[in-house]
């Protein structure tokens, strides 16, 4: 049991290699998923054990913190954890048919092998303590995303581009956030984040640690596609097997956003004036934009599976909006939707991938009057259109009613009108997919093949489960609340019961 | 019968017979008889309710709790047994109107279309029976997203254009308005609980009672106030059994009937009245009345002409909620059931004459009456409803409306319910008039006082089209005489607070 913090990370980590020595794709696809269900199932346990307030440290090596590396687990990263396995291991499934239909069989065994490490990078940047342990998990995912996006080319060669230019953004903004960290290692000497905490609180402001913090935000900003530096997102969503959009949109962003909640709050705390003016008159601003212009944009893009990557760019800008409301309400509303989000989106792409598999194209025009034939699919799509508009009894409401409750209990109620207003930019694109499927007619000559149950169930998986928590939140808004307790709280309480 | 589970099997008959209508689509006699049975079970079912109510055991049922303090919740009370008891006794009307239309009209994907109106009638209820805000705005979007496919039915661009009208300004208005005019409420009081004598009082000034109130009365697009009225219009794309039942009944009664819910038990009629919050919302009712039926005189399209006149009766209801005082509230929820009889014939005579004939404009009805004896008669003693002449149930909504202005020492009110009036003779009056006493279109130039009319064979359309309209313009005239009872009834809606319950 206590060794539970490093298995979660270990676990895929050794399974990679091992993906790639054996080269069989039914044995890396076999690993893969066994490897991400037994993750799932320690993101569970530690969950539950966190569930409560008690935080635990784990130090790696046995080296004590700060010197040495410490895992340190709360509610909020179990909650990510699971978030990211448990995406995991809805993709795994799903992968199988929608992988051998996208690539190239040879390539199947190096696909899993980085899906892992992309997974294990996700999870390390999430259970870590430690600052700089922070950035090279964060290469470690973002290196693996690079070839995981790459692979895409064997449907469309534009894949190799969007890889390229998503390397080059993710390259500069891993040398921001390491910049940020170099000048703030100047000022205090250390690199945990726990001891960061308590020494950024002594030392006071200076010009430095300024530095630090612009650099570590536009580092991590760039990572989670921040408007305006989204710019690789739409086309490494839309190019990358559909497998990999479903992986990175559910998981990938929302760990960005966790990175940033946590040096936000947990770092340099909560009453940093320097900070909290850059969330009210910076974020605010830029997430309200993004809300706005990345649905607009969204309403008019020819590609299904573009579109819905310009519609991540705007969820995004809600979970931003949330934490820049400086308050409790407004983290949990980030912290619900994180995971609203991810089984939301999660379910899309994969309707997403299921047409790909059915009609080879994702291009709207395409997709005309696939309703009466792909009738589980559709509906799907639907179902999780509706969780993205936000309508009652989806998922989708309730990360809406806390992030406008938010915005009432502050009086702010101008950006609770902009936030329903942004919604209805997202009832315009989706019902716009629900009538190319329903309202038109097929094509005369079409070419539509079964989608396999192994795409199907997972998809209406996450689906059902996106229902559910929209029937009953009970479970997710407490866990959010306490995660958003614990970072407001700050310093104090995180930092100083664990250990 | 005390089990309040009562509530739920209503509310589920519905969605139980779109379930089985869903199976039978190889068999269509078996589905038409499917859905007619299930309006029958549901009616019942509902009828037990109101006997339950009518006993005075309060019912009420809890669901689950959706998120802290949110509960899916059902509960009776007067308003909604009577918004419950229209939609689903004339559910049964366009059930048996449905098959005859359907099929004489010949429509495609009929599975489809009952399986949607069963599930609409879900929806209604779930708005009738609803015991708080958040349990009526699950079902007042479910309702707009089950209706969509029926507007859409036909899948012509045209239709595909109504359609889009229809969903984005309902669930625009929806989600942009009444979506944080709730979230506003449940910040401001930490409830949503539908409480005799309101929740708000005391929790909000009264300039913002004001703009809480635009919130709602905007955000409720189903009662189509003026200018969120373009949906209805919109929707009259849809086969005429949507019409019938859901764009003169249950959508837009839904409408105006949660507004009044909202009036009485969120703000309270109290609050209404002191602050004078609703006054704007009165004048703007009235305007509505009038606009419309002046933009209804000039419409030649019969569906079109009724629905612009549905927006401005509905408004009549809305102009009852802004007056706030007791007549009001009683002259709009007669108005409900009055309206519903009423309108809900003049779509069915429609629809007969497009089976009978596929004509759709008024000028092309001359001389039809004498074909379509029954289906003319029926729509001209409906047409008198609306208008609001005795001995017709239309006469004694205006009768309590003006009441209330005079009570609240608006006038002029009085003024604009009579100039309504007019105006509805003179759009819905014509048509009667061309029926019966035109020559045939094509026999023009014929001297009507010399020579007689040539003898007309009667040429009706389907049976299961004729007799249910005549039902409900013989229920027009039923509603007259039971008006004893019904304002009894009307009576019980809990206008103060509870006793022992500080507001």
């Amino acid at each position: 049991m206590s060794n539970l913090p490093a298995l979660q990370i270990i676990l895929p980590l050794m399974a990679a290699p091992i993906c790639a020595m054996v080269g069989r794709p039914k044995f890396a696809w076999g690993l893969a998923t066994l490897v991400a269900w037994a993750s799932f199932a320690i993101s569970i346990l530690l969950f539950l054990s966190v569930r409560d307030g008690t935080v635990i440290s784990y130090d790696m090596g046995g080296w004590a913190p700060p010197l040495g590396i410490e895992y340190r687990v709360d509610v909020l990263n179990a909650f990510v954890l699971m978030i990211v396995s448990g995406m995991t291991s809805f993709v795994m499934p799903y992968a199988l048919k929608s992988v051998a239909s996208e690539l190239h069989e040879s390539q199947h065994a190096y696909f899993y092998t980085a899906f892992l490490l992309c997974m294990t990078g996700l999870m390390g940047v999430a259970i870590t303590g430690d600052a700089f342990n922070v950035f090279v998990f964060l290469e470690i995912s973002s290196l693996s995303t690079y070839a995981l996006v790459a692979m895409g080319a064997a449907r469309d060669k534009r894949a190799l581009t969007a890889a390229f230019n998503y390397l080059i953004m993710g390259t500069i903004g891993a040398t921001f956030f390491v910049i940020g960290l170099g000048m703030m290692y100047m000022v205090t000497g250390t690199l945990n984040m726990a001891d960061l905490a308590q020494k950024i609180a002594a030392n006071g402001d200076s010009r430095t640690l300024r530095m630090g913090f612009s650099f570590v935000l536009v580092g991590i900003g760039l990572k989670l596609a921040m408007f305006p530096l989204h710019l690789w997102l739409p086309n490494a969503y839309s190019y990358a097997p559909s497998a990999v959009t479903t992986f990175l949109a559910s998981t990938a962003t929302k760990v960005a956003i966790y990175v940033m909640a946590r040096f936000m709050f947990s770092i340099f705390g909560f009453d940093y004036d320097f900070q909290a003016n850059t969330m009210q008159f910076i974020m605010l601003p830029l997430a309200l934009v993004a809300m706005f212009a990345a649905s607009t944009v969204a309403i008019f893009q020819e590609d299904l599976k573009r579109m819905l990557a310009y519609s991540s760019v705007a969820q995004v800008g809600y979970m931003l909006l949330g934490m820049s409301f400086l308050t409790q309400l407004g983290l949990t509303a980030t912290v619900v939707h994180m995971f609203n989000h991810a089984l939301i989106k999660g379910g899309l792409f994969m309707a997403a991938g299921c047409f790909i598999y059915a009609v080879n194209s994702s291009r709207i025009d395409d997709l005309k009057g696939l309703g009466r034939i792909m009738p589980w699919t559709s509906a799907a799509f639907v179902l999780g259109g509706l969780g993205l508009i936000g309508v009652p009894m989806t998922a989708g409401f309730i990360s809406k009613w806390y992030l406008m409750q938010a915005a009432f209990e502050l009086d702010w109620w101008p950006i609770a009108l902009l936030i329903v207003a942004s919604s209805l930019l997202a009832v315009i694109y989706v019902w716009r997919m629900v009538e190319v499927l329903y309202l038109r007619d097929l094509p005369e000559k079409n070419d539509v093949r079964a989608v396999p149950l192994t795409m199907l169930v997972p998809m209406w998986g996450l689906l059902l489960l996106s229902v559910y928590f929209g029937v009953s939140a009970d479970i997710t808004v407490s866990a959010a609340s306490r995660a958003a307790n614990a970072l407001i709280g700050a310093s104090n309480i995180f930092w100083q019961s664990g250990g | 019968m005390t089990d309040p589970n009562i509530i739920l099997i209503a509310l589920l008959m519905p969605a139980l017979t779109a379930l089985i209508v869903s199976r039978l689509d190889a068999l269509p006699d078996m589905r038409d008889g499917v859905s007619i049975l299930g309006a029958l079970a549901t009616f019942g079912a509902v009828l037990l309710t109101l006997q339950a109510f009518l006993e005075g055991t309060p019912l009420s049922i809890t669901l689950f709790e959706v998120m802290p303090g949110l509960t899916l919740n059902f509960t009776l009370e007067p308003l909604g047994m009577v918004f419950a008891t229209v939609a689903s006794g004339l559910w049964i009307i366009t059930a048996i109107y449905s098959v005859g239309y359907m099929r004489g009209a010949g429509e495609k994907n009929q599975t489809r279309f009952y399986i949607c109106f069963a599930l609409a009638i879900t929806g209604a209820l779930g708005i009738a029976f609803a015991g708080n805000l958040f349990t009526l705005f699950i079902f007042y979007e479910m309702l707009t997203v089950v209706t969509y496919p029926l507007v859409a039915h036909k899948q012509t661009p045209e239709a595909r254009a109504g359609a889009r009208t229809y969903i984005s300004i309902l669930l625009g208005t929806s989600i942009a308005f009444f979506l944080t005019a709730i979230i506003w409420t449940w910040s401001l009081t930490g409830t949503l609980e539908f409480t005799p004598g309101g929740i708000l009082s005391g929790h909000i000034s009264p300039v913002f009672t004001g703009v809480l109130l635009a919130l709602f009365a905007f955000g409720v697009g189903k009662a189509a106030l003026m200018p969120f009225h373009r949906w209805l219009p919109a929707a009259m794309v849809a086969p005429t059994p949507v019409s019938a039942l859901l764009h003169a009944v249950a959508v837009v009664k839904a409408g105006v009937f949660t507004l009044l819910k909202i009036g009485i038990y969120i703000f309270g009629i109290g609050l209404l009245s002191r602050t004078g919050a609703s006054e704007w919302l009165m004048w703007l009712a009235a305007a509505s009345i009038l606009i419309s039926s002046i933009i209804a005189l000039n419409q030649d399209n019969l569906k079109a002409r009724l629905a612009y006149s549905t927006i401005s009766q509905l408004a009549y209801v809305t102009l009852g909620l802004a007056l706030a005082n007791q007549m009001g509230v009683i002259g709009g929820a007669l108005q409900i059931m009055t309206h519903a009889l009423g309108k809900v014939t003049l779509f069915m005579a429609a629809g007969a004459i497009y089976v009978a004939t596929h004509k759709t404009h008024v000028s092309e009805l001359d001389g039809l009456g004498r074909q379509m004896p029954f289906t003319f008669a029926a729509f001209t003693i409906a047409a008198l409803s609306i208008i609001g002449l005795p001995p017709l149930g239309g006469a004694w909504t205006k009768w309590y409306l003006m009441l209330s202005s005079a009570e609240a020492g608006h006038q002029v009110l009085i003024v604009v319910l009579m100039i309504s009036s007019l105006l509805n003779v003179a759009y819905l009056l014509p048509i009667s008039a061309r029926g019966f006493f035109y020559p045939p279109s094509r026999q023009r130039g014929y001297d009507m006082s010399t020579e007689k009319l040539p003898p007309v064979k009667m040429a009706e359309a389907p049976w299961f089209c004729v007799v249910p309209l005549c039902i409900t313009a013989l229920g027009c005239i039923v509603l007259f005489f039971t008006i004893g009872d019904l304002y009894e009834f009307l009576l019980r809606i809990p206008l103060l607070p509870l006793e022992g319950v500080t507001p």
